[in-house]
């Protein structure tokens, strides 16, 4: 009897556990991601621009921080404040005046500087299509089970997004390039934060699922700077990306904060305009999304208790000692100016090609005159 | 984890580190950098590498992958004043340089050197991957290489600068992961990046090439050295005095030497003044070198970091240098080049170099790449010095073709003795296609520097003799006589403008024609098709409701 009650005590002890376990690892798995990525762009040239490239930098510190590595960050920045001649802090870009918060930082890797910032390298970027001989740090290597950050800043209309001051992308195009990626599996759930005039509407016509996007502005209204500082003489952020820093400076890896909270940084009374944000094509319940989802790179580990035989060491083959014969030659530094070898260089010798028609006809009319007015007779005497 | 059996030997790494510092005449002071890598192994021939210790597996994976034989790339911000400064230990000119030999195997060089620009742009965060066949060249006689070899044919050769290129933190960052310390331990703990780049030049580069491992030169081990020099300028802290300190430069204090080093150490240039009156340096260090410089004789003060008594009591080293006044070091070459003419259409590049030799003549060897859209006249081409026509000895030519290669021009001119030398030519300039043009136009296009390679002679009798530990700094160009010294000068790049187009001009037509069409041509269609009908005005309220009644009574309307 004791021990019946002891097993029924056990079994329904060992079946709680197990759904405890099930719950938990079912907590554990529920946003479906495995890796994360950040591609973060600053669209704006020249030093007035100063507060886009200071937006995305505050961005890339964040994400950073928060534990994506540099190898799944692609960073692209259309000018050079840091070590611009009119910085009056060389390799510094401030956020906040008096100069407090360095958003630089000390270990930066830009992917994408200078003119290399364009709507082509962009686009082929999100789908992949890049030139073979392209770098690894330049490519977005994501798999259907990356979660992905697209963070964009610069100046921006109704519909489309300046690059560089010379050409745009329209909202018509950032849908397919998104289009693209979900055909060819290449995100799992991807954020989408625009901070420009009417950002609003670079979200209007996405059509894939999962995205989920946030603008700081909605269409008709402007995105306003915060501040200006004195000693640099140009404005340092944006309004909504400063906010978003506050927010974000607050959230550490372990943060159980969700998205919620994202769509409440922010509000009217700080921003002037008014933040938008799309859910609608985003299949799980924004709640559910935890912040360090998209900013953070939370890697999950699973314990196995397997054990894997490993196979003996390749011998490596003992090195043929031909360096015997190599030793014999002395090897020496090349003279770094050879002044009579290289006046005496010769030109490279011209192939020699058959004389072309103008020099055969030349001397076929030569030889013509000549037999018409000596005659053939005189060959013999020629030959 | 099995060990290694022990029958296959590791190659022998070895990594030294040491900086100089050189007071300068107005008050900067000039701070080098080095650090090499030796690596007795072969990336060529038999076997994968596949094990790296102290040498950089990113640059080894490089070398192997591309069948590179030597590899130069520098970047640099800000231009070397010769005159005010004199000599630096390894030039550079503005912007990022790269210059590389590949091995005789190699049979498409052009599709590798694309490639390999590709990953080098990745390695250093740079965009490398601007260089291409408009600004490639390949100098028939310049740029020897500087590592060992036989045969030089120049066909395995490629030369290309970018001097829009910009230097920050994001190429230091990749630059310092390269070193086995990384920025952690020994001399790279004061490589920081506010203080760097807040100075009047700053330069880094990184050498790649193979050397004799001993004065027998039997066997070859490959050489990484990765350099960097700054300039630090005396108004910028606001303090004007002639004291500097590692802390002041820097923001850092050394502590400890890199524990992968087999030697770390800080040579301070006290040449001027040995007996310390108007010199002062401390703390005090009885060790003393001498080192056959740049021509000179220059005599060292030098800190061994390996040893624990140079870091003292405190266990930090701060080097404090305080100087009166400083003789001026007068260079024997020195090179300028400005652009002359007015208006858009033509203009005339001006090259001079002034050979400050009071009796001694040498050669040089001037290498000028211009870019295509700068169409040069070589008919025009003039070479003077003291007023006479000075013929030069070697010129080697290569025509731009449009949008695929540069001009090319290397040319062999003896300098006279205390002369300056003035090399003209003038040029046309191109009109762009409009999707050509950068994204700000208006700043200018710019014109790479000119390399002056010469022997220059010098004052003592150079030291040829390999077999003696030479400091890094006076080891780089290999040295075959002793009355001469090999030296490369670089000019200030150029800055041209091109006759720029009105990029809102299309827009501006647009709306300009669409507005005359629709008021014009539509008013005059409006005035053709459009009927006219009379119509009678609505009568009043009264008069309706009047007609309404006559209406019911079948009588006609008002």
């Amino acid at each position: 009897m004791k021990i019946l009650t002891l097993l029924s005590l056990l079994a329904t002890h060992l079946s709680a556990s197990s759904v405890n376990i099930e719950e938990n690892a079912g907590q554990f798995f529920s946003s479906g991601h495995t890796n994360n990525w950040a591609v973060l762009v600053c669209t704006s040239r020249f030093w007035f621009n100063y507060r886009h490239v200071a937006n995305t930098l505050s961005v890339y510190r964040s994400v950073k921080r928060l534990g994506i590595p540099d190898s799944h960050i692609v960073l692209m920045l259309a000018d050079d404040m840091a070590c611009n001649h009119r910085n009056p802090k060389p390799a510094t870009v401030f956020s906040h005046k008096n100069m407090e918060l360095n958003v630089y930082g000390d270990d930066v890797e830009v992917d994408y500087r200078g003119y290399e910032v364009t709507v082509e390298n962009f686009l082929r970027v999100l789908t992949g299509r890049l030139p073979p001989s392209t770098p690894r740090s330049k490519r977005l290597l994501s798999d259907d089970r990356s979660n992905i950050l697209i963070y964009l800043t610069g100046h921006g209309g109704n519909g489309f997004l300046k690059f560089q001051d010379s050409e745009e992308i329209s909202n018509v195009e950032l849908a397919d390039a998104f289009e693209q990626m979900w055909q060819k599996r290449r995100y799992n759930e991807l954020l989408f934060i625009i901070d420009t005039c009417q950002g609003a509407s670079m979200y209007e016509r996405f059509y894939s699922p999962n995205l989920m996007a946030l603008a700081s502005s909605q269409v008709g209204e402007d995105s306003l700077s915060h501040q200006p500082d004195l000693a640099i003489g140009v404005h340092l952020m944006d309004r909504y990306t400063f906010y978003l820093l506050e927010f974000l400076e607050d959230i550490h890896p372990s943060s159980k904060a969700n998205m919620n909270d994202l769509f409440k940084v922010c509000p009217k009374s700080q921003c002037v305009s008014t933040p938008g944000h799309r859910t609608d094509l985003f299949l799980r319940d924004p709640g559910s999304a935890l912040i360090t989802d998209f900013f953070g790179s939370v890697r999950k580990v699973e314990i196995t208790m397997e054990t894997i035989n490993l196979t003996e060491p390749i011998q490596q083959v003992e090195q043929n000692f031909v360096n015997e014969e190599r030793q014999k030659e002395t090897y020496s530094y090349v003279d770094q100016l050879p002044v009579s070898e290289i006046i005496h260089q010769k030109p490279k010798q011209k192939d020699w090609h058959p004389p072309d028609g103008f020099i055969l006809g030349l001397w076929t009319l030569i030889l013509l005159v000549f037999f018409k007015t000596y005659g053939m007779k005189h060959l013999k005497h020629i030959f | 984890m099995m060990p290694v059996p022990s029958s296959v030997p590791q190659p022998k790494d070895d990594f030294q580190e040491e900086l100089v510092i050189r007071p300068l005449h107005s008050g900067d002071i000039y701070a080098s950098f080095q650090f090499r890598t030796l690596w007795e192994t072969d990336f060529m021939r038999g076997n994968k590498v596949s094990h790296y210790r102290l040498f950089p597996k990113s640059l080894g994976q490089v070398i192997s992958k591309f069948s590179v034989r030597e590899l130069h790339i520098s970047f640099t911000q800000g231009y070397w004043r010769t005159m005010q400064w004199g000599q630096p230990f390894l030039p550079s000119p503005p912007g990022a340089e790269l210059w590389v030999w590949f091995q005789d195997s190699v049979t498409d060089v052009d599709g590798t050197w694309k490639e390999l620009t590709n990953v080098l742009s990745g390695i250093f965060c740079a965009s490398l991957n601007f260089i291409d066949s408009t600004n490639t060249v390949q100098p028939s006689a310049s740029f020897k290489p500087l590592g060992i070899g036989n045969v030089t044919d120049h066909r395995f050769l490629r030369y290309a600068t970018l001097p829009r290129e910009i230097v920050c933190t994001e190429n230091l960052t990749p630059w310092k992961k390269l070193l086995p310390c990384g920025s952690k331990a020994g001399l790279a703990v004061l490589l920081k990046s506010e203080k760097l780049f807040h100075s009047s030049f700053h330069s880094q580069a990184v050498h790649i090439r193979p050397v004799c491992q001993d004065w027998q030169c039997k066997t070859t081990s490959w050489e990484l050295r990765q350099t960097l020099n700054v300039v630090f300028d005396l108004h910028t802290p606001g303090q004007g005095k002639l004291e500097w300190s590692l802390f002041k430069m820097f923001s850092r204090t050394l502590t400890e030497a890199c524990p992968l080093a087999s030697s770390s150490k800080i040579y301070i240039d006290i040449t001027d003044d040995p007996q310390g009156e108007q010199f002062e340096v401390s703390p005090a260090t009885h060790l003393l070198s001498q080192a056959m410089v740049l021509g000179d004789r220059r005599t060292f003060s030098v800190y061994d970091l390996t040893q624990q008594i140079t870091f003292g009591t405190v266990r930090s080293l701060n080097l404090l240098i305080r100087w009166k006044s400083r003789d001026m070091l007068r260079p024997l070459l020195h090179a300028e080049r400005y652009v002359a003419g007015y208006g858009l259409q033509t203009g005339e590049i001006h090259t001079l170099m002034y050979n400050n030799h009071p009796y001694r003549s040498f050669p040089v060897l001037l290498l000028d790449s211009v870019p295509w859209y700068l169409r040069l006249y070589i008919h025009t081409l003039t070479v003077t010095s003291k007023g006479k026509d000075n013929k030069p000895s070697y010129i080697h030519y290569q025509p731009s073709k449009d949008r695929v290669r540069p001009h090319l021009l290397e040319m062999l001119v003896q300098l006279p003795p205390n002369s300056v030398t003035e090399v003209t030519v003038q040029f046309e300039r191109a009109l762009l296609k409009w999707t050509e043009y950068t994204p700000d136009p208006n700043h200018g296009f710019y014109v790479g520097s000119s390399v002056i390679s010469s022997l220059v002679p010098s004052i003592v009798a150079m030291d040829t003799n390999s077999t003696r530990e030479q400091p890094l700094f006076s080891s780089f160009f290999p040295c075959k006589e002793e009355s001469s010294y090999f030296m490369r000068v670089y000019t200030e790049p150029l800055l041209v403008n091109l006759p720029t187009p009105d990029f809102s001009m299309p827009y501006n037509v647009i709306c300009l024609t669409c507005t005359v069409v629709a008021v014009g041509y539509g008013s005059l269609y409006n005035l053709l098709t459009r009927s006219f009908q009379i119509e009678e005005p609505s009568p009043g309220l009264a008069k309706r409701i009047a007609n309404i009644i006559r209406k019911m009574r079948g009588v006609p309307p008002l």
